[in-house]
């Protein structure tokens, strides 16, 4: 940083990121009695991704209900929220780089919680090609340009494609409607999911954007090989959810290969001491809920942390196996009171088994329908029988 | 001094009224141009077709400041790349346009291209360039430890550079008006009347008529068009399309110098460059296209660029891509520029300005000024240029988000609005009341690098374009 005028603080926890999970670890800490728990939040207003979520879905709230209630939770525990203060890079292990209106700081903590969340991967990280017109966006750039700026269909544009088939596709279909654009279609590569209220080319793939200036379409090829042009001006491409693990990366803290998330243990230790990552930071979009449950999961270990408690080794590493996409949490060192893992695609009852170094730590047929967009959470009765010495732990899902 | 966007152009139709000067294509050639013709009491004008400066083959370039070590020695493009390298390091430094002087490695892959290091070694010296040498493999992978496997060898050059393709013409369009050029955007030229020996030209434009004394063609890809409008057929113009992959800045540490291709029978192939935002580059294809509006992206065309970036950088690939997009040189059979004056004409067209246009901008705008002296234009006296400094969008020099003391006296540079880039409000401000502003969100984007980063305005999409759209309200 140039110039003087830097101020050095210290607090007890610093957690980054004001999302469900980041204040849901404040509030916990703040009650348990953590000392100064300091929340650093880059946007303006405090509650990440819920604020922009005009829709149901957040236990009894809306996401604005959810994100103000979460905040209100977080100050009257007594954790202070910070809001426009921007963590740019780190000082030290636990020493952090802050911009602010008024002014620079390093802000050094006893631990600190990584709560940064996700967002959706562009249009040029999928490699979509074609011309560069306006008119594309992303769900997070369009909720909030209609929930929060309240752009409707003159600025946003008249007919719209959403491209996805996580359920934040349906969101995106939603938040169109409400602001008056039609929605000509949406294209799903997988070949099955949800129903909804505009036509969905299943099986489908977007080959090309097209459009001078504006968007005019995207060409695309639907399940029979056949390809057509969608003719629209406005284009959404959801989910393909990727970490915001900037932070994490730039401090050093070793990723999960499959998640692309910081690598965890059942108590969202990193492998760095001091520093804890929960919430969609971790893997990606769970419901605001599940990170919620992670921010306030993550307090015990932190006064534990406080207290003086030693941090771990980097324990046994869990990989994922057969038809898993990630699991989470990435490293055992000691029982998980849960484990959180992706399917990368539909089985009908499917056999779960978990190996360590050939040996069948657990094998279960799960119940009904497993699905790409949806987290399953087996049990974790086995993790007390995991040998810590021994290799990594394979977590697999197979067709029956 | 202005810049118009709408509306009917000055009037130029009473006596002594015209323009003494009128430069068509304000890319990075005709700004330059444009520039150097500032320095004298010339009344002049800048025309453009599209929204903004540089909106054609040059904001999609490869960003490189060359030395030229590797151009057609004796050839004009040789000496112009030569001297405009030079002169623009020193106009960056004077300006603050961001430059990494991080050197070029010639990687060979195979015998071939090793046997063939020498040969441009000595071409480079008969450039003028005698500090290039020979890095055996050993050194090769001390100097660039993330290389693929196989290379052979290579011809270290240690001068080339990367710069800021965007400010350059920016700084050159802003000098360029803050010392009395008029420019005229959103200004297409449909025809042009020539003058007689005493009267000007007449540029027939979507916006009204433009008198001009004397004319210079900067039109790029189009530079054949227009010298069609006046009667001469001296060159075509074939588009030659790059696309481009830029790789997060976590692939920065990846590499240290812009990893070049040995030039060989089967084309140039691609190159690996840092940018000077700390991104990594990976491109262009060429590909020989009729459309000269064809800046798509195409899957063959990433695909190519995956696998050769996948052979010469792997880890590269592991990395996430923030942006893809691709941009056209203007092509014109010959290995030189195609630079000529017609007095008759009171007519200068610039023409073939290749991708070494950016480097030899400079110098291409004092050529030009000479010879249109050559075809009778007075110069006059010099004066000097009004001073600018310009906002650095450079990684490797200090930003305003991390500058106390501004902060201290102005807080909207503490206020950060694109996070992946770290643009502070207070530069989208500045931006927007810059002397040349943005007409739309992408000029923005390459004034400020706002949307530009890693989320693709996910995060700061929806309050950049609120704060683009009150300003243009």
């Amino acid at each position: 940083m140039t110039g003087g005028g830097v101020v050095e603080r210290a607090v007890d926890v610093l957690v980054v990121g004001a999302g469900p999970a980041g204040l849901a670890a404040a509030a916990r800490l703040a009650a348990a009695g953590a000392g100064r728990v300091e929340v650093l939040e880059r946007e303006r207003t405090a509650g990440g991704v819920p604020r922009h979520c005009a829709r149901g879905g957040f236990g009894a709230f809306t996401g604005p209900g959810y994100a103000r209630r979460a905040v209100r939770a977080a100050v009257r525990a007594g954790a202070v929220v910070r809001t426009g203060v921007g963590a740019t890079g780190w000082a030290g292990p636990l020493t952090l780089e802050v911009t602010a209106p008024t002014g620079l700081e390093r802000i050094t903590a006893r631990a600190v919680v990584l709560a940064t969340g996700a967002r959706e991967r562009s249009r040029s990280a999928r490699l979509v090609p074609g011309s560069r017109p306006a008119g594309v966006f992303s769900t997070g750039e369009l909720q909030q340009s209609v929930e929060l700026f309240g752009l409707r269909r003159e600025r946003i544009g008249r007919r719209a494609v959403v491209v996805g088939s996580e359920p934040v596709a349906r969101h995106a279909v939603r938040t169109l409607r409400r602001a008056g654009v039609t929605v000509a279609a949406v294209v799903s590569e997988r070949p099955r999911g949800a129903r909804l209220p505009v036509p969905v080319l299943r099986g489908a793939r977007v080959l090309e954007l097209v459009g001078r200036g504006r968007l005019s379409g995207v060409l695309v090829r639907g399940a029979d090989g056949r390809t057509g042009l969608l003719r629209c001006d406005t284009v959404v491409f959801t989910g393909d959810w990727i970490p915001d693990h900037e932070l994490a990366r730039t401090g050093g803290v070793p990723l999960d290969r499959a998640t692309r998330g910081p690598a965890v243990d059942p108590a969202f230790r990193t492998c760095v001491p001091g520093v804890f990552a929960v919430g969609n930071l971790l893997r990606g979009v769970e419901p605001a809920v599940v990170a919620a449950a992670e921010g306030r999961a993550v307090a015990d270990a932190v006064l534990a942390r406080l207290a003086g408690a030693p941090w771990p080794g980097p324990g046994v590493p869990v990989t994922a196996g057969g038809a898993v996409r990630w699991v989470s949490p990435h490293r055992l060192t000691g029982p998980a009171p849960t484990l959180l893992l992706r399917p990368s695609g539909r089985l009908l009852r499917p056999v779960l088994t978990v190996e360590q170094d050939g040996r069948v730590l657990h094998e279960a047929r799960l119940p009904g329908r497993v699905d790409a967009h949806r987290s399953v959470r087996p049990p974790t009765g086995w993790t007390a029988d995991v040998d810590p010495a021994g290799g990594p732990v394979v977590i697999r899902l197979d067709k029956p | 001094m202005s810049v118009t966007r709408r509306g009917a152009l000055p009037d130029t139709s009473a006596p002594g009224t015209a323009y003494d000067v009128t430069v068509v294509g304000a890319g990075v050639v005709g700004c330059a141009i444009a520039r150097e013709l500032a320095r004298r009491s010339l009344r002049v004008a800048l025309v453009e077709a599209s929204g903004d400066i540089g909106e054609g083959s040059s904001k999609a370039n490869t960003a490189i400041l060359h030395t030229g070590f590797d151009a057609v020695p004796g050839s004009l493009e040789a000496r112009l790349v030569r001297e405009g390298g030079r002169m623009l390091a020193a106009y960056a430094r004077e300006t603050g346009i961001p430059v990494e002087p991080v050197g070029a490695l010639l990687v060979a892959w195979d015998e071939e291209q090793l046997a063939a290091l020498p040969r441009l070694a000595a071409k480079a010296a008969r450039n003028g360039h005698h500090g290039t040498r020979f890095v055996d493999a050993a050194g090769l992978r001390a100097l660039e430890p993330h290389l693929g496997p196989g290379a052979l060898g290579a011809l270290a050059v240690p001068d080339e550079s990367v710069v800021c393709p965007w400010t350059t013409p920016l700084a050159y369009a802003t000098q360029a008006v803050q010392s009395g050029v008029d420019l005229h955007l959103d200004c297409p030229v449909e025809k042009v009347r020539p003058g007689g020996p005493a009267a000007p030209h007449r540029l027939i434009t979507r916006r009204g008529v433009l008198r001009t004394r004397f004319l210079v063609n900067a039109c790029g890809l189009y530079a054949d068009a227009f010298d069609a409008l006046v009667g001469r057929y001296d060159f075509t113009v074939t588009p030659r399309r790059g696309q481009l992959l830029v790789f997060d800045k976590f692939a920065r540490g990846l590499v240290r110098h812009i990893l070049l291709p040995v030039p060989g029978a089967l084309g140039k192939g691609v190159l690996i460059a840092p940018t000077v935002y700390g991104n990594v580059m990976l491109g262009p294809t060429a590909e020989d296209l009729d459309d000269k509006t064809a800046t798509g992206s195409t899957a063959e065309g990433l695909d190519a660029l995956r696998a050769q970036g996948r052979r010469i950088l792997p880890a590269l690939l592991d990395e996430e891509v923030t942006a893809v997009y691709a941009g056209l040189r203007a092509a014109t059979g010959a290995e030189d520029y195609r630079i000529a004056a017609h007095p008759e004409l009171r007519y200068v067209t610039v023409g073939g300005i290749r991708s070494t246009g950016l480097t030899a901008s400079l110098a291409l705008g004092r050529h030009t000024v000479e010879l249109l002296a050559d075809t009778g234009l007075e110069l006059g006296p010099e004066r000097p240029l009004a001073p600018v400094s310009m906002p650095n969008l450079g990684e490797a020099f200090p930003r305003p988000y991390r500058d106390a003391a501004r902060i201290a006296r102005d807080p909207a540079y503490g206020e950060i609005v694109c996070h992946c880039e770290r643009v502070t409000r207070g530069e989208i401000r500045d931006a927007l009341a810059s002397t040349v502003p943005p007409a739309t969100l992408d000029g923005l984007r390459r004034r400020t690098r706002a949307r530009a980063g890693r989320c693709q305005g996910f995060s700061c999409g929806a309050t950049v374009r609120a704060l683009f759209e009150e300003r243009a309200r």
